[in-house]
């Protein structure tokens, strides 16, 4: 199954060719949704395949190098095309052909009737090829074709409806915040390349190799630098701080792309970059502290703004945001296998949110559609009550919901209990580990909040419909409903593969399957942690504690977020009356988008002017044509002795005789 | 190997052409056209062997010699021979021509058989200085570009064109006036013979010779280039000219500057390469940053591409200046990249010209609904320009950047870097406002997507796009040994002027040695140390090369790794 790997993009981008040169002609959006969801699922099976003989290998087995052609040799350097197996690799590919291919069934339903059907799933699938290639691709370079294909794919995804210019400029905007993350991407990978090549003769992109010689990789100094720049490359992938204002923009795009790519699988790719170099971050302490803080800061920050938000698919960009957040924590703390786990949950229930959210969307759409209202179908001010008339959507909602604020047994529960854990008790960062605690603490209580009240003012209470649009309002069909069906029972049930050491003991021996499965591929870090002496915190009493603080800290949110908007409704209306500067910076995202753009988009336009207008036409353009007018002025003084006349001729040639005499005679 | 003397027949096929065009009757513009397109159809297609019967170990091939002028002091020779470094710029001109003149099919209406003279002598003059081996004939070429051009902008030109046409062809006459000195300087140095560069690359040149020969060649080629601050007369010219005009200047013209630099410049005055380094890097920089911030601003789709260019370029001048493997492939294949993607902008502009009679952005719109095969093409060539995975623009910006960071350009290498966000942002910028958006001018509402004629242009440059993208090796392979011979050439040279046996210098120095780094660029230290080391062999950096290639001398530490 192994040497097949290359089919699991191959298949996608066939759906790509198909759709896009012969989409427009099929017209049936049967035919052309089927194909791409065909090709998707076509991948989930040989990526299931590949998982199954992964597993029946022994732990240090567990890693193959597909090479289909060499790409790029130039000197010292080489890239092939290839592909990489190993047990990291293999659960991206699950994750990603997985919900992907529920996601494409999805968009069937949801896209139906949209005029560019075809242009839709060839852009879906386009993404699902390089997202792929990115999980898989067995060295840096294959890695960032999928790196900047998905950067391009969510680019065209999020001006799907390109005559809007909002989606237009928050496409661009993805782009370009994605670009100044590659440029951190492309510095991180020489510095990393040449350093190796020139101290140690490893002239290498490639992560097998870099691995097997990572004992070369000098700990802290160029290290650091390295980390920071690939990180740097992850912040704008990941839309973590400071560049993660394009992913809430990024909801201009149709709703299951937001599922797909702007929550289960592209804004984690600088997650799964990091785990992939595990290597290289272990050696570096203080780029850990970096990853560390901006994960937990982003995590707060971004819960805060999501509590203001009215716009249901705005709560969700929100708290991806901040969940990400969450990875970058653990990432930042050496828990490399619980950034990961949570990057799998996380897909889950996030993926059936925004798909819940879609359906509610698309249901108000047509309510609202029926009464010729132009209220905003995304607005949670409109909606309420929703439970009764789409009991499917709300209890799969409920389930995510659930799962993301925290409740033990839920998927959600265990990836962050794991990640809380590990940021209180990581040998890494001394006195911080409290704050980075507190701090994911407090921003899981936010998450509760704002997720609970999400779901108070969708489906409870009473309807701020009028009467004919909740006459007009239905659950979603059945391609609609299916996906999140079993996405919530994924949501529900997911976690129980990482069920933590002393829980899985209290309940009887139950084995943590997650972080045995991921051994092979930390081995490394494990190994380098051990020798250099560094030891988490061991203390069963102490994890049971904060197990027990977190539990409680999302209780307390989803108590608040009732009693604020389903007990008494009255009371955020006060609040913001009463903080109304507060809340004004709040619901305006804290104005960073505002301050960017006076401090580098403004400055960026008025330098190009001034330069364009200053330098290129007055200065430059001026000496040129300068010159040409001072050669023009003196022809135009010396045109005058041309006279034409014979005899003025004749007289300066007398005077040049005379004056040649002279000088002859008087020397 | 063809016995024929292939290069001879490529550069006067086009003259032929125009010959008969010559006794063409005026009016028969559909005749004349098709003339044209088969001459240099039938060019590309005499082309092909080149690349077949090109072996790449073996250093010039297809050479012709013979004795050509002798006069007085003075003896020329008609000395042609290509390499792996004229290969391929050769193949982008016959490649190029057949689109250039297919695009004017409808473009152009007025003194078509003129107009498409003027085209194949270009032709002739491009070939001619891209195989010429002899300077002076290489001088002869490059001037007989200059005079189709000047009448191609200056007569079938926009509004502005004469302007632009006497600024085109008087910048362009300054620097090849010095360099024409600079060369009969170069001939008396070398004492009796001709003019072949392979007799001038044995001179050894004293560094003070060498800094103003470097000078007058090195103004020359970076007013062609063009480099910053030389470049005004680009946007200029390529605003003005008809579309194929800037097709051509853009794919082939420019590349005479940096193929200049390759050919001549760098291999010939060595030391001077070295002194000039950072000024040429940071006039790379600059044209880099400085271009793409004015290009951002632009309102003229036209100039917006013609200052794209500049950056480009700013690109490929620091692959070349880099003066190792990576640097230098990586700038050779940028040449060609830009070929191919600016080329097809220019066309993309060129239809919405010819449709709507105007270039300005903000007449413009939400074309994507109205064109929807030229908007997935222009998105594809978009990209293209910015350099994304998988097009040809990553292959090439990835090689000078990474060959520029493992050479003493370092600190402006990671300057240089920031271009790739800029990029994004201009074109980016420039594509969502003509094709995104409302389409609400009424004029754009019935604009035609493309036509046969013009979607059978595009697509051979866009599958380029892709193969130059997806597997580059062809075109790597065979520049690579060429590439190793110049840099060989360059450094053995550096090394004799510093007194070093050049037995000692790997001839297959893929990095000039730099000293091991610690902490990446601290610029101030790594800049020179780096620029000093290849004059010393043992901090010089052994294994550095191909891989596989035996190190000359191992470090301490590398035999524990292995």
């Amino acid at each position: 199954m192994f040497e097949y790997v290359w089919l699991i993009p191959l298949f996608p981008l066939i759906g790509v060719v198909i759709n896009g040169l012969f989409g427009k002609k099929i017209k049936n959006e049967a035919v052309i949704g089927g194909i791409a969801t065909l090709a998707v699922v076509g991948s989930f099976v040989v990526a299931c395949g590949i998982l199954f003989q992964l597993l029946s290998l022994p732990g240090e087995e567990r890693h193959f190098v597909k090479t289909v052609f060499t790409w790029i040799q130039c000197g010292p350097f080489k890239a092939d095309m290839a592909f990489l197996i190993d047990p990291l690799s293999a659960l991206m590919l699950m994750v990603v052909t997985g919900v992907g291919s529920l996601i494409h069934l999805y968009s069937i339903g949801y896209m139906h009737g949209e005029e560019g059907f075809y242009r839709y799933f060839t852009y879906l699938n386009l993404f699902t090829f390089s997202m792929l290639l990115l999980v898989s691709g067995a060295n840096m370079l294959v890695m960032f074709i999928g790196w900047e294909g998905v950067g391009l794919c969510s680019y065209l995804l999020i001006g799907y409806y390109f005559h809007k210019k909002s989606a237009g400029d928050a496409g661009k905007k993805a782009f370009v915040m994605n670009r100044v993350g590659d440029f951190g991407f492309l510095l991180g990978l020489f510095t990393l390349f040449y350093y190796m090549g020139v101290n140690h003769n490893v002239w290498t992109v490639d992560f097998t190799e870099l691995a097997k010689h990572a004992d070369l990789i000098p700990v802290g100094g160029v290290t650091t630098v390295v980390c920071l720049c690939f990180f740097l490359g992850a912040t704008g992938k990941s839309a973590q701080i400071p560049l993660y204002t394009w992913l809430p923009d990024a909801m201009e795009g149709p709703t299951p792309v937001s599922a797909l790519i702007h929550a289960a699988t592209m804004v984690t790719a600088g997650v799964y970059m990091i785990t992939r170099m595990n290597y290289v971050y272990i050696k570096s302490p203080t780029a850990l502290l970096v990853v560390a803080c901006v994960g937990a800061a982003t995590a707060l920050f971004a819960a805060t703004i999501g509590t203001a938000q009215n716009d249901i698919k705005r709560v969700l960009a929100y708290s991806t945001v901040s969940q990400l957040g969450y990875m970058f924590l653990a990432l930042g703390c050496g828990a490399f296998g619980a950034g990961v786990f949570h990057l799998m949950t996380h897909a889950f229930f996030k993926a059936c949110l925004f798909l819940g959210s879609g359906s509610v969307i698309h249901a108000m759409h047509h309510a609202l559609h029926a009464e010729h209202s132009s209220a905003d179908p995304q607005d949670m001010r409109n909606m309420g009550g929703l439970r009764k008339k789409m009991p499917i959507t709300f209890l799969t909602f409920l389930i995510a919901t659930i799962a993301i604020a925290g409740i033990p047994g839920f998927a959600g529960f265990f990836s962050k209990d794991e990640i809380l854990w590990q940021a209180y008790a990581n040998p890494f960062h001394g006195p911080v580990n409290f704050v980075l605690w507190a701090v994911g603490a407090t921003a899981a209580g936010l998450t509760a909040f704002y997720m609970f009240r999400l779901v108070f003012m969708t489906f409870f209470g009473e309807t701020r419909l009028s009467e004919k649009a909740w006459h007009h309002l239905h659950e979603s069909p059945i391609v609609i409903t299916l996906p999140l069906m079993v996405l919530a029972a994924l949501s529900a049930l997911g976690g129980w593969i990482g069920v933590p050491k002393v829980l899985g003991e209290a309940l009887g021996g139950l084995p943590n399957m997650y972080e045995h499965y991921m051994e092979p591929v930390l081995a490394y870090s494990t190994e380098y942690m051990h020798t250099a002496g560094l030891h988490g915190l061991h203390s069963e009493a102490a994890e049971w504690g904060l197990m027990g603080v977190s539990v409680l800290i999302a209780c307390c949110g989803i108590a608040v977020a009732a009693a604020l908007y389903v007990v008494k409704p009255t009371i955020p209306a006060a609040f913001t009356s009463t903080f109304p500067a507060l809340h004004r910076a709040v619901y305006n995202k804290w104005y960073v988008d505002e301050i960017y753009d006076f401090l580098f988009v403004n400055p960026c336009k008025a330098l190009g002017q001034f330069l364009w207008k200053g330098f290129d036409v007055v200065v430059v353009d001026g000496i040129v044509n300068g010159v040409a007018a001072v050669f023009r002025g003196f022809s135009g003084i010396l045109r005058h002795v041309q006279t034409g006349f014979v005899h003025n001729y004749a007289y300066s040639m007398v005077l040049g005789v005379v004056v040649i005499v002279a000088c002859y005679l008087f020397r | 190997m063809s016995q024929l003397p292939l290069l001879s027949i490529l550069t006067f096929l086009p003259l032929i052409g125009a010959i008969l065009l010559l006794f063409m009757p005026k009016n028969s513009h559909g005749a004349i056209r098709g003339l044209a397109l088969a001459v240099s159809a039938v060019t590309f297609v005499a082309s092909i062997p080149l690349i077949t019967g090109f072996n790449p170990t073996g250093g010039f091939q297809f050479v012709e010699n013979v004795p050509w002028i002798a006069a007085g002091p003075f003896q020329m020779s008609y000395h042609l021979g290509m390499d792996g470094i004229s290969l391929w710029l050769i193949i982008l001109t016959t490649f190029i021509m057949p689109i250039a003149i297919l695009s004017t099919w409808t473009a152009v209406e007025e003194k078509v058989k003129e107009y498409m003279i003027c085209l194949l002598l270009l032709e002739v003059g491009m070939i001619g200085s891209f195989v010429a081996l002899d300077l002076f004939l290489f001088y002869i070429y490059w001037e007989v570009m200059l005079i189709p051009m000047y009448f191609i902008i200056g007569i079938w030109g926009g509004k502005n064109r004469i302007y632009a046409a006497v600024k085109f062809f008087i910048y362009t006459m300054v620097g090849s006036l010095l360099m024409l000195v600079a060369l009969i300087a170069l001939y008396f140095k070398a004492g009796a013979g001709d003019f072949s560069i392979l007799r001038f690359y044995e001179l050894n040149l004293d560094p003070v010779t060498q800094t103003w020969m470097f000078l007058a060649f090195a103004l020359a080629f970076a007013i062609k280039v063009p480099m910053f601050p030389l470049h005004t007369w680009l946007p200029d010219a390529h605003t003005e000219a008809p579309t194929a005009g800037s097709v051509i200047l853009a794919a082939v013209l420019l590349k005479m500057g940096t193929y200049g630099y390759v050919r001549f410049a760098i291999p010939l005055f060595p030391d001077a390469q070295a002194k000039f380094m950072p000024l040429i890097a940071t006039l790379s920089v600059i044209g880099i940053v400085y271009a793409s911030l004015v290009a951002m601003v632009q309102q003229d789709v036209k100039k917006l591409v013609a200052y794209s260019s500049v950056a480009h370029l700013g690109f490929v001048m620091m692959g070349i200046f880099a003066l190792n493997q990576q640097g230098v492939a990586g700038g050779m294949l940028q040449m060609l990249n830009h070929g191919v993607s600016t080329g097809a902008l220019f066309l993309i502009v060129g239809f919405i010209y010819e449709r709507r009679h105007t270039r300005m952005i903000s007449d413009f719109g939400g074309l994507a609904k109205q064109m929807p095969i030229f908007a997935t093409i222009f998105m594809i060539v978009t990209f293209s320009s910015i350099g994304l995975p998988g097009t040809n623009g990553f292959v090439g910006e990835f090689l000078v950047l990474l060959g520029a960071f493992e050479s003493s350009m370092r600190p402006w290498a990671i300057i240089a870097t920031s271009g790739v966000i800029l990029s994004a942002v201009y074109m980016l910028w420039m594509f969502q406002r003509v094709m995104f958006g409302e389409l609400s001018n009424p004029k754009n509402q019935n604009l035609k997507d493309l036509n046969a004629r013009e979607i059978a242009i595009m697509i051979p440059l866009v599958v380029l796009i892709f193969v130059m993208g997806v597997y580059p090796r062809p075109f790597l392979d065979t520049m690579a040994p060429s590439i190793d011979n110049m840099i060989a050439q360059a450094k053995k040279k550096q090394a004799v002027a510093m007194n070093v046996p050049a037995g000692m210098i790997n001839p297959h120095a893929g990095i000039p040695g730099a000293p091991p780094i610690t902490m990446p660029a601290p610029a101030g230290e790594a800049a020179p140390a780096a620029q000093a080391a290849p004059a010393v062999p043992t901090a010089a950096n052994p294994h550095a090369g191909i891989p596989g290639a035996p190190p000359i001398e191992a470090p301490a530490a590398a035999p524990e790794n292995k």
